[in-house]
């Protein structure tokens, strides 16, 4: 109780799709667990057949932060979520919905992506405070 | 300068947060008790996450030594 992070992840740009990978591996490290909701285009962008390809960054970033992402280089967010996985209790699930609303099945997501469940069932173990992204 | 025996360096220069702390845990695991591993970061965040993540996960910081554009860490495995 509080010493779990529950993530919903909505944004499916790389640039916030990083900024969460980074808090789910602090989170993951410090010895948390962690329970991610991918809604929308955040489970669109955990496609196995798209999700190393560029999904561009949030409008605010403009082209001179678009630049400077790009500069900065590092992990793709994937990896940084793969290692998460490994040193700590990670649990991802896709949105029911969403995967209704974009006609996918479990098996058409990278496997990083644990199952899929409703919104009630992410509730059951997520508990404490919604971090939304 | 103390010698320290280092059974394992990790050259994580260059890689940004949380990359250098994800690799020393990764050679925590892999290591043995009593190993002292040896990460060389840049990363800014990196001053304030080894410290916290060896307090909480119980090894030791054996040194910190500052070098020009990196940090030097010496970690003890401790259980």
């Amino acid at each position: 109780m509080g010493d779990s992070l529950s993530l919903v992840l909505f944004s499916g740009t790389d640039d916030k799709l990083n900024a969460a990978a980074v808090l789910v591996a602090g989170a993951a490290a410090m010895g948390r667990k962690v329970h991610v909701f991918l809604q929308y285009w955040a489970l669109d962008a955990f496609r196995a057949d798209r999700i190393l390809k560029d999904h561009g960054v949030a409008p605010e970033a403009g082209p001179e932060g678009a630049a400077a992402l790009q500069r900065h280089g590092g992990q793709h967010w994937s990896e940084i979520l793969r290692q998460a996985k490994d040193i700590g209790e990670v649990e991802i699930q896709a949105c029911s919905l969403s995967m209704e609303m974009f006609g996918l099945e479990v098996g058409d997501l990278d496997p990083l992506v644990d199952g899929q469940e409703g919104v009630a069932a992410f509730f059951l173990h997520a508990d404490g405070p919604v971090t939304f992204i | 300068m103390t010698t320290l025996n280092i059974t394992r360096q990790i050259d994580a220069r260059g890689m940004p947060c949380p990359g250098p702390l994800m690799s020393l845990i990764g050679a925590i695991r892999e290591g043995q008790v009593g190993d002292v591993i040896e990460v060389l970061s840049s990363d800014a965040g990196s001053r304030t996450d080894i410290p916290a993540w060896l307090a909480k996960a119980g090894h030791e910081l054996v040194e910190v030594v500052e070098e020009d554009g990196f940090t030097r860490f010496a970690v003890r495995k401790a259980r």
